[in-house]
C-alpha cells in the first residue's frame, strides 16, 4: 500500500517531467511548421530559381523583385570580416592559455574574455557605428556611415570568445603525454603547438569554426545598427550592404499586414537562415563531440 | 638551425602574448567609449522621464519598466521548465536512442539565431494565439529563446554531482522521485543557478526577437499588467543609437552603460554563487 503510493507519484513526475522537456521539440516542430507553410505560400507567387537565383531584391519598391542573392551576400561579408578577425585571433589566445602563460593569468585572462561573450549585440552595433566607424573613416574618407567592414568586424569580436574557449577546450583535450613527448624529443612550445596539439585537435577546431560562422550568419541587431538596410551585390566591404537577419528587423519595424507579400518574405529567408544554421550547428556539434585523436 | 627554431619560437610568444591583450584591450577601449559617450547624460531624470522627441528631455522609465516585466514573467516560465527538464534527461530517461535525438534538438535550438526565435513568436503568439504586442508574447518568445541554454546549463550541473550520493540515497530504501528531488537537484542548485543567472542576462540584453514580436520603441506608458505593451532597454537603446543626431547617441550610451552594470551585477552574482557554494564540478 504504502509502496504503491510511492510508485504512483514516481510514475506521475517522470510523466510531468517528459512534458516540460516535450516543450524542446515542439518548438523545434513548431518552427519548421511555421516555415514551411509561410514559404509554400510565398513560393505559389514567386519561383524558387528565381528566389535562390536571382540578384535583385526589391519587395518592398514597385517593380518588385525577389532575388535572395544580395542579402546571402551582405551575410557572406559579414562573415568574412568575422572570421578574419577571430580565427587566427581565437586559436592563438587558445594557444597563449594553454602553452604559454600562467594558471594564475590564465585564471583571470578567461574571464575577461568571457566578458565579450556577454555583452548584448545592440552594444556591439553601437560600438560600430559611434567608434570603428569613425576611426576607419580617417584611414578611408570615402566610407559609408553604414558599411560591412566595421559590422564584420564588430561581429568578429563577438564571436572571439566562442573560438577561444571551444579551442581552449580542444588543446587542453589532447592527451599530455603526447605533449610531453614531444617536449622530451626537445620540440618548442610552437613546434609542439602546430605540428601536435593542433593536428591532434583538428576536428574540434574546425567545429568550433562551424559554430562561429553559425553564429556569425544568425547574428542581427549589430549588423542591422552598423551595415545599414541596402541590399546589394557587392564584395566592397566600404559599402552599406544588408544582411538576411537585417532585411527581417527592418520588415518588423514597418507595419507588416498579415499575409501580405512583405510579411510572407520575411519567413522566406527565415526559413533559409534557420536551414544553413542548422545544418552547420549538426556539423559542428558532431565534430565537437567526436573523439580527439589518440584518446 | 637551431637558432632559427628558437625565433621562431619567440615571435610566436610574442604573437599570442600580443593577441590576448589585445583582446582585452578592445573591452576595455568599448568599455571606456560607451562611458565616454554616456555619463554625461546619466542623471536623475534619465531614470525617470519617458521616451521624447528631444534629446535633453528623454528618459529611460517605460523601459526600465518594460525589462522588468517582460524578465520576471521570462524567469518565471523557464526557470521551472528548463530545471525540470534537465533532471528529466539526467535522471529519469531511459537509455535509449530516441534521447539522443531529444539532446541534439536540444544543442540545435540553442543556436539557432534569436530572429527565427522572433519569427516563432511572431506567428504563433502574437497572431496564432491571438496575445498581441503583450508581455505575454515578448515573454514567452524569450522563454523557448533561452530555455535551451537552461536545459544544457542545468544538466552539467546536475551530471557533476557525484554518483555515491544517488547510490547513498537509494540504498537507504529512498525511491527515484526522492533522490531526484531530495538529493540531486540541493546538490546540483549552485551550479544550476550560475547558470540560470547567465541565461537570464541573456535574455536581458535579446532585442531582436522583441522588435520581431513587435515591442514598441515608443511608449510612453509604464505595463501595468502582462496584457499590456511594453518597451525595453536594449530596443529603447537601439532606437536611439539608430537616429542621426549626437545627443540621441549619447542617450544611447547613457542607456548602454545602464544594461550592462546591470549585466556586470548579474554576472558577478553568478561568480559569487559558484565561488561559494559550487562543490561539485564536472
Amino acid at each position: 500500500m504504502y509502496l504503491n503510493k510511492f510508485k504512483l507519484i514516481d510514475h506521475g513526475i517522470h510523466g510531468f517531467l517528459f512534458l516540460c522537456v516535450s516543450v524542446t521539440f515542439v518548438t523545434t516542430g513548431t518552427v519548421v511548421w511555421i516555415l514551411g507553410q509561410e514559404s509554400f505560400v510565398f513560393f505559389q507567387s514567386i519561383n524558387l530559381f528565381d528566389f535562390l537565383l536571382g540578384t535583385r531584391w526589391e519587395p518592398l519598391l514597385d517593380p518588385k523583385s525577389f532575388g535572395v542573392l544580395p542579402l546571402v551576400c551582405g551575410t557572406l561579408m559579414i562573415v568574412v570580416g568575422a572570421i578574419i578577425v577571430a580565427v587566427p585571433a581565437g586559436i592563438l589566445i587558445a594557444a597563449y592559455l594553454n602553452e604559454f602563460c600562467s594558471p594564475k593569468l590564465s585564471s583571470i585572462i578567461k574571464p575577461v574574455i568571457e566578458i565579450l561573450a556577454g555583452i548584448p549585440t545592440i552594444v556591439y552595433g553601437y560600438f560600430a557605428l559611434t567608434f570603428i566607424t569613425p576611426a576607419f573613416k580617417m584611414l578611408f574618407p570615402d566610407m559609408g556611415v553604414f558599411n560591412a567592414l566595421s559590422a564584420g568586424i564588430v561581429v568578429g569580436i563577438m564571436i572571439l570568445p566562442m573560438i577561444s574557449s571551444l579551442c581552449d577546450d580542444a588543446f587542453r583535450a589532447v592527451p599530455s603525454d603526447i605533449r610531453e613527448g614531444a617536449y622530451a624529443l626537445g620540440a618548442t612550445p610552437y613546434e609542439v603547438i602546430t605540428q601536435v596539439i593542433m593536428p591532434a585537435a583538428k576536428s574540434r577546431i574546425a567545429a568550433s569554426i562551424v559554430l562561429a560562422v553559425s553564429r556569425a550568419i544568425g547574428e542581427t541587431m549589430a549588423v542591422t545598427l552598423a551595415a545599414g538596410a541596402t541590399p546589394r551585390m557587392t564584395f566592397n566591404p566600404l559599402e552599406s550592404i544588408q544582411t538576411i537577419t537585417a532585411y527581417i528587423v527592418q520588415v518588423s519595424l514597418g507595419d507588416t499586414p498579415r499575409g501580405g507579400i512583405e510579411y510572407q518574405t520575411c519567413f522566406a529567408v527565415g526559413a533559409l537562415l534557420f536551414f544553413m544554421t542548422l545544418i552547420m550547428n549538426m556539423i559542428g556539434n558532431h565534430f565537437l563531440h567526436s573523439k580527439t585523436v589518440g584518446k | 638551425m637551431v637558432e632559427a627554431r628558437y625565433r621562431k619560437q619567440r615571435f610566436f610568444l610574442v604573437l599570442c602574448r600580443s593577441v590576448t591583450f589585445a583582446a582585452v584591450l578592445v573591452l576595455s577601449i568599448l568599455i571606456i567609449h560607451i562611458l565616454l559617450e554616456g555619463v554625461s547624460y546619466l542623471r536623475w531624470d534619465f531614470f525617470t522621464n519617458f521616451p521624447s522627441r528631444f534629446p535633453h528631455k528623454a528618459g529611460l522609465k517605460s523601459a526600465l519598466y518594460g525589462s522588468a516585466w517582460v524578465i520576471s514573467m521570462t524567469a518565471l516560465f523557464s526557470v521551472p521548465l528548463g530545471v525540470a527538464s534537465a533532471l528529466y534527461l539526467e535522471e529519469y530517461a531511459p537509455k535509449k536512442r530516441y534521447i539522443n535525438w531529444v539532446q541534439i534538438n536540444i544543442l540545435n535550438l540553442a543556436g539557432t539565431p534569436s530572429i527565427v526565435y522572433g519569427l516563432l513568436g511572431l506567428a504563433i503568439f502574437v497572431r496564432f494565439f491571438g496575445l498581441d504586442r503583450s508581455l505575454w508574447s515578448g515573454s514567452l518568445t524569450l522563454t523557448l529563446l533561452i530555455l535551451p541554454v537552461i536545459i544544457i546549463s542545468s544538466q552539467e550541473a546536475i551530471r557533476a554531482v557525484p554518483d555515491s550520493i544517488r547510490h547513498a540515497a537509494y540504498s537507504v530504501g529512498a525511491r527515484k522521485f526522492q533522490v531526484a528531488f531530495g538529493q540531486v537537484l540541493p546538490a546540483a542548485l549552485p551550479g544550476i543557478m550560475t547558470g540560470l543567472i547567465l541565461a537570464i542576462s541573456r535574455a536581458v540584453g535579446e532585442t531582436a526577437p522583441l522588435i520581431m514580436i513587435g515591442a514598441l520603441s515608443y511608449v510612453a506608458f509604464v505595463p501595468e499588467g502582462p496584457w499590456d505593451s511594453f518597451t525595453s532597454l536594449p530596443i529603447q537603446i537601439y532606437n536611439w543609437a539608430g537616429r542621426p543626431q549626437a545627443a540621441f547617441h549619447g542617450i544611447a550610451g547613457a542607456g548602454i552603460i545602464v544594461l550592462l552594470v546591470f549585466l556586470f551585477v548579474m554576472n558577478f552574482g553568478a561568480v559569487m554563487v559558484r565561488q561559494r557554494f559550487q562543490r561539485y564540478r564536472n
